[in-house]
């Protein structure tokens, strides 16, 4: 192996470069496309990938959020903060909506509602006629998506069949899809949790102030921190202390946020983002074992929830 | 520990292949966990499972399982992808898996890396298997191999068994035309030679896997290449707000070889004309330069009526246009080709309609003999001629891999279901 190096891209930049051709890639290829939006860490990654993907011009795709109605505050104002400075169209489609349809059942009050985005999602798809969704999804988030194709291809029923995917090779991307039929576009399929900090670090991104080392009321519940009496955004609380449980409050951080009910964070005490970056390099728990309660319920649950039309 | 505080030596992506049972997912459990890629709540649910499945030590190759089906089977039948960093570099694995029916995502797995691990037991030597893969590591041009000889425990750590290997091995690549070749031994289940050298493997002098891994070029090619720019998407931000951007047009793109400056001249195809960068830009921010696999936005000196499919090439060296070439191709679809269909070939952003006009030969890549057929199935390989409705502007794929390269797609279920690699132009 020769020693000689041509220059080469850093990783970020490789990254950064590789997420801009997917964008464009979607925006070349497909006649409607969406790019989901929650607010969150990646989303905002995504947000500044398709500024430096599409400016000086305006996005070829209006943005979307799919809210559960439990989602942190903070996030929502920062959403449309966000959304309005950038001059992009915000859509919000709320899984409230879809229960008042009737198309989400809850089991019960306490439910989550994470899993009932899916409804609401494919119910926005079809309202809009969108033929691909662009998502913030990571390989290395979790073991079902480890596999995933960069553009995912999901049938009418808004299905992920692992057994029937496209071969992707080299970076030819193939976003085809039949009236009905849409892609799920993954720009930063290859990030890690530690990469997407150092984007947020390098290129000086806002975040919504929960991502940072703050106090807050929380109770333990089977292992994890749970935040309680949670503010919405009408005022109301949620996520009420069960009776006998100890409130107490905590210095903790979100590193990943969600629907209130079924988002943990960790005790933490780094208020900036390159703390959060040298506490990443050093953690010993992955991003979503600690603090996404909803996917612990079983090893196989992302890839049954995919199944279904999930992200 | 912040990155950019360190040197940062890019990004490599590589392969791993092997036969069924010589502990591919064992090395790059390993190499996962060696680097402290795999974080504790990871390691206890496959401590979990290990102990589930009655075995006493923790079975690191349960990290790579990926789907619920496969995990049933125990077997692995998709491409999957896993990353770690070194601090220094960025590594993605492509993780393809051995079985004979596979070729198919070995060659996926192949077309996005730039080294292969090509791993051989000890114990069993080169294998059929082992000419398969690289056979198929060359046809799919990775530039740099990296023979592990595996199980180095179960033979005693013997060198005479390593040589033998060693031996045997060179002999097979001098006559497939691989030429950037290194061997190592290894115990992936003992950690040995993967990033601590261990203790029983004193003869060997060469150094770790991770040290060859940090040390390998990231760039795919040493040589240098022409500057391919096939435009993306034209941005025209005429109803914009500020009346500078009126007249803007700047063609997006990535740079898929080469490298390009501000005033070099450049050629616009298929119309052929010629002008001169004018600005490059990202974001706002004019570059100089950019160069090979940067995503950027040109700007050019005369006002060329340009869109997506068209492509962006140096002057001085333009690529063939051409409406016929030759090819291998890999057949992906589990319905057989059909000389009499017409499919649609993703060529760079460019999208035209094919033929195969003939099929040369099929290749039987166990033995490399040639055989004549008229179709293909699931995981043949076969050297074709196809016809185009329109012209691409394209590279052999021994030149250039971005520009050689094209997938074949099935126009009533926009199903990928070939790959394939130019040959020649002037077919």
């Amino acid at each position: 192996m020769s020693t000689l190096t041509k220059q080469t891209l850093s990783h970020l930049d490789w990254l950064e470069s590789e997420a801009i051709h997917i964008m464009r890639e979607v925006a070349g290829q497909c006649s409607n496309p969406v790019l989901l939006f929650s607010g969150g860490k990646d989303s905002i990654c995504m947000l500044r990938l398709a500024e430096k993907a599409f400016r000086p011009g305006k996005f070829p795709f209006p943005l979307m959020h799919i809210d559960t109605g439990h989602n942190y505050k903070e996030v929502v104002a920062f959403r449309d903060k966000r959304a309005a400075e950038l001059g992009e169209r915000l859509i919000v489609r709320s899984v409230e909506d879809s229960m008042k349809r009737g198309t989400v059942v809850l089991k019960n009050e306490n439910e989550s509602r994470n899993k009932h985005q899916s409804v609401t999602l494919l119910e926005a798809i079809e309202e809009f006629g969108f033929d691909a969704c662009i998502g913030g999804a990571r390989r290395d988030e979790e073991k079902a998506r480890a596999k995933e194709r960069i553009m995912s291809f999901r049938d009418e029923f808004g299905q992920w069949d692992p057994k029937n995917q496209r071969p992707e090779l080299w970076n030819l991307y193939n976003a085809r899809s039949h009236k009905g039929e849409n892609i799920r576009a993954f720009p930063i399929s290859n990030w890690t949790e530690m990469d997407v900090w150092q984007y947020i670090e390098r290129e000086k991104l806002e975040l919504p102030s929960i991502y940072f080392a703050h106090t807050r009321p929380v109770v333990m519940r089977s292992g994890a921190i749970v935040p309680v009496n949670v503010p919405l955004m009408n005022g109301e609380l949620t996520n009420l202390p069960k009776a006998g449980e100890e409130i107490i409050d905590l210095q903790v951080r979100f590193r990943t946020v969600g629907d209130i009910s079924c988002t943990a964070p960790v005790e933490s005490d780094a208020d900036n983002v390159e703390k959060i970056v040298l506490e990443t390099a050093t953690t010993t728990i992955t991003e979503r074992g600690a603090t996404r309660l909803d996917d612990q319920t079983s090893e196989a649950s992302m890839e049954q929830r995919k199944k279904e039309g999930y992200f | 520990m912040s990155a950019q505080h360190v040197e940062d030596r890019g990004l490599l992506r590589f392969l791993t292949c092997g036969s069924v049972d010589d502990g591919k997912s064992t090395l790059i459990g390993r190499l996962l966990f060696d680097t402290k890629a795999i974080l504790a709540d990871t390691l206890t649910a496959i401590e979990r499972t290990s102990s589930k499945r009655g075995m006493t030590a923790v079975d690191l190759s349960l990290l790579t399982d990926g789907l619920q089906a496969e995990r049933e089977q125990g077997i692995t039948i998709d491409v999957a992808y896993r990353y770690f960093s070194t601090g220094t570099r960025k590594y993605i694995i492509a993780d393809a898996p051995g079985h004979e029916q596979y070729t198919r995502n070995m060659v996926t797995a192949a077309s996005t890396a730039n080294l292969a691990i090509i791993l051989i037991d000890a114990r069993k030597g080169v294998l059929t298997q082992t000419r398969r893969h690289s056979y198929l590591t060359k046809l799919v041009g990775i530039p740099h191999v990296v023979v592990a000889v595996n199980k180095m425990d179960l033979v005693d750590y013997d060198q005479a068994t390593y040589d033998r290997i060693v031996a045997e091995y060179k002999a097979f690549a001098d006559q497939i035309g691989l030429t950037d070749v290194r061997f190592i031994p290894l115990s992936a289940l003992n950690g040995d030679m993967i990033v601590d050298r261990g203790e029983r493997l004193g003869w060997y002098d060469g150094p770790t896997m991770i040290d060859i891994l940090e040390a390998a070029p990231a760039a795919h090619t040493e040589q240098a290449e022409s500057f391919r720019f096939p435009v993306q998407y034209v941005c025209r931000p005429q109803a914009s707000d500020n009346p500078e951007l009126h007249d803007y047009r700047g063609f997006m793109g990535r740079v898929e070889s080469g490298e390009i400056k501000v005033g070099d001249s450049v050629t616009v195809l298929p119309n052929g004309l010629t002008t001169k960068v004018k600005d490059i830009q990202l974001y706002g921010e004019s570059l100089p330069k950019a160069i090979h696999e940067q995503s950027v936005t040109l700007l050019l000196e005369d006002e060329i009526d340009i869109s997506r499919g068209d492509m962006i090439v140096s002057s001085e060296e333009v690529p063939a246009q051409t409406k016929q070439a030759e090819a291998i191709v890999c057949w992906l679809s589990e319905t057989p080709l059909s000389p009499a269909r017409t499919y649609w070939l993703r060529h760079t952003t460019r999208e035209v309609k094919a033929k195969v006009a003939s099929i040369t030969h099929r290749l039987d890549i166990n033995t490399l003999e040639k055989e004549a057929t008229t179709t293909l199935a699931m995981n043949d390989i076969a050297r074709l001629t196809l016809k185009l409705a329109q012209p691409i502007f394209a590279d052999n794929y021994t030149d250039s891999r971005a520009t050689g390269a094209f997938i074949l797609i099935d126009e009533s279920t926009n199903n990928t279901v070939g790959a394939g690699m130019i040959t020649s132009l002037n077919a």
